[in-house]
């Protein structure tokens, strides 16, 4: 947890506008979470956060954010049990459900995957990332995480045309998750596939890009963004 | 004197964010519907919970309208609870405290700007106020909501989301942001200070 929490510090102070927490063995496992680390996080953030991965019931959702996360993303869950965001965005508010896709190109389409942390069980849900984009804000999703897997850990920039693709059908916040891997990367997403915020992980981890490095220069490139403390 | 800021409890929801946050600027804050406690307490906080309608409907089931307009300490609304403090919302066709005229109304969602209008944008600082001491114009503070007010008398700070909203309002011992101070970094919790520290 220690891990967790010194992170999380670290963002907050870089200038991270959101953090989301990913538990992606999550679902594979079936497994029932400690979740007392969410407090921990909630009690020393200051900026709004995510927690994604396991939640399957209103109760997971509900424990989560009483511990104090802002959003909880679904991703397997949903395709499995579609009613699930119905139920949650009732519940809960559509500003706190967020659903996360993972894409894959087969054959020139874009077909959503499940289970996707775990490379034994990654597989087609045959559902196409278009139609399920649309289904998911009629459910009553409030944000959309498109991770883009053909991207995906390569660094080499956002999918811009499939993110394009999914923005002319997206009516609710879209956030691009996939392939950042320098500066440029991050103006490109924003000005040509027009999303809502870009996530990133691994650029961000290993101290490649810091965040607030990256916001002085989107702010050099015209894109309005939070400036980071002491910065204007 | 002591201070005991309260927030108030209405509907079994999620305030541990605020509860967070208000112990990181100095106070260990209870979450109550007691009558006794509000009366009692130094400073409000109305957070919001839900949908306008559900959340008015809430209040009133706690029997609360009446200790809420008449509270003399300095009470702050917080998102749905700055919209509760006006006249009325069009979400559920919601009558709400009345304590400051005006309607809260959706947003019309186009290409360019969803909605919810969710994530961080600036804030303009238009009048003085205690809520707004030590703060720069042009702030940053994290939104979340689809329904907003107009500027009226007594906005103290206004945001642009395809239109202008009121994202700060003073009447009174009354004041509302719409953003979420507990979640809007260095800024919010300034905002949070600057409150409790008004008498």
């Amino acid at each position: 947890m220690g891990d967790i929490l010194n992170l999380a510090a670290r963002y907050k102070n870089e200038g991270a506008d959101e953090l989301v927490f990913y538990d992606i063995t999550a679902s594979p496992d079936k497994r029932v979470v400690d979740r007392t680390w969410v407090n921990a996080v909630a009690s020393i953030l200051n900026i709004p956060f995510c927690v994604a991965g396991g939640i399957r019931s209103i109760d997971d959702a509900e424990e989560i954010l009483n511990r104090g996360a802002d959003k909880i993303s679904i991703n397997t869950p949903a395709l499995i049990n579609p009613d699930l965001i119905n139920i949650l965005a009732d519940r809960f508010g559509s500003q706190c459900v967020v659903i996360g896709i993972d894409s894959l190109l087969i054959n020139n389409e874009y077909y959503v995957y499940k289970y996707t942390g775990n490379t034994k069980l990654s597989s087609s849900s045959n559902r196409k990332t278009k139609d399920w984009a649309k289904e998911v804000q009629k459910r009553g999703a409030g944000e959309i995480v498109l991770n883009c897997m053909n991207k995906d850990g390569v660094q080499e920039g956002y999918d811009i045309s499939q993110l394009q693709k999914i923005r002319k059908l997206c009516k609710v916040p879209l956030i691009a998750s996939g392939g950042a891997g320098k500066l440029s990367h991050f103006d490109e997403v924003f000005n040509q596939a027009n999303v809502d915020g870009a996530l990133a992980a691994s650029i961000f981890h290993s101290g490649k890009i810091s965040i607030n490095d990256l916001k002085k220069y989107l702010i050099s490139q015209k894109i309005n963004v939070r400036p980071v403390k002491g910065e204007k | 004197m002591k201070k005991n800021p309260i927030i108030i409890a209405y509907a079994g929801a999620n305030l541990s964010s605020l509860q967070f946050a208000l112990k990181r600027v100095g106070y260990d804050v209870s979450i109550t519907s007691s009558h006794n406690k509000i009366r009692n307490a130094s400073h409000i906080f109305l957070p919001g919970v839900g949908a306008a309608a559900s959340a008015m409907g809430k209040i009133k089931d706690n029997f609360l309208i009446d200790t809420l307009v008449n509270a003399k300490q300095p009470t702050l609304g917080i998102c749905l609870g700055m919209q509760l403090l006006f006249t009325s919302s069009d979400e559920g066709s919601a009558e709400c405290l009345d304590i400051i005229n005006g309607n809260a109304q959706i947003f019309e969602a186009n290409k360019n700007m969803p909605v919810p209008h969710m994530g961080w944008n600036k804030i303009k600082c238009i009048s003085e106020s205690r809520i707004t001491k030590n703060i720069n114009d042009k702030e940053f503070a994290y939104f979340v909501h689809s329904y907003s007010l107009p500027e009226c008398q007594y906005t103290i700070a206004t945001t642009d989301y395809g239109k202008t909203f009121s994202s700060i309002v003073e009447k009174d011992n009354f004041f509302g942001t719409q953003f979420h101070p507990e979640r809007s970094s260095d800024f919010g919790e300034m905002i949070l200070k600057n409150f409790l520290d008004i008498d």
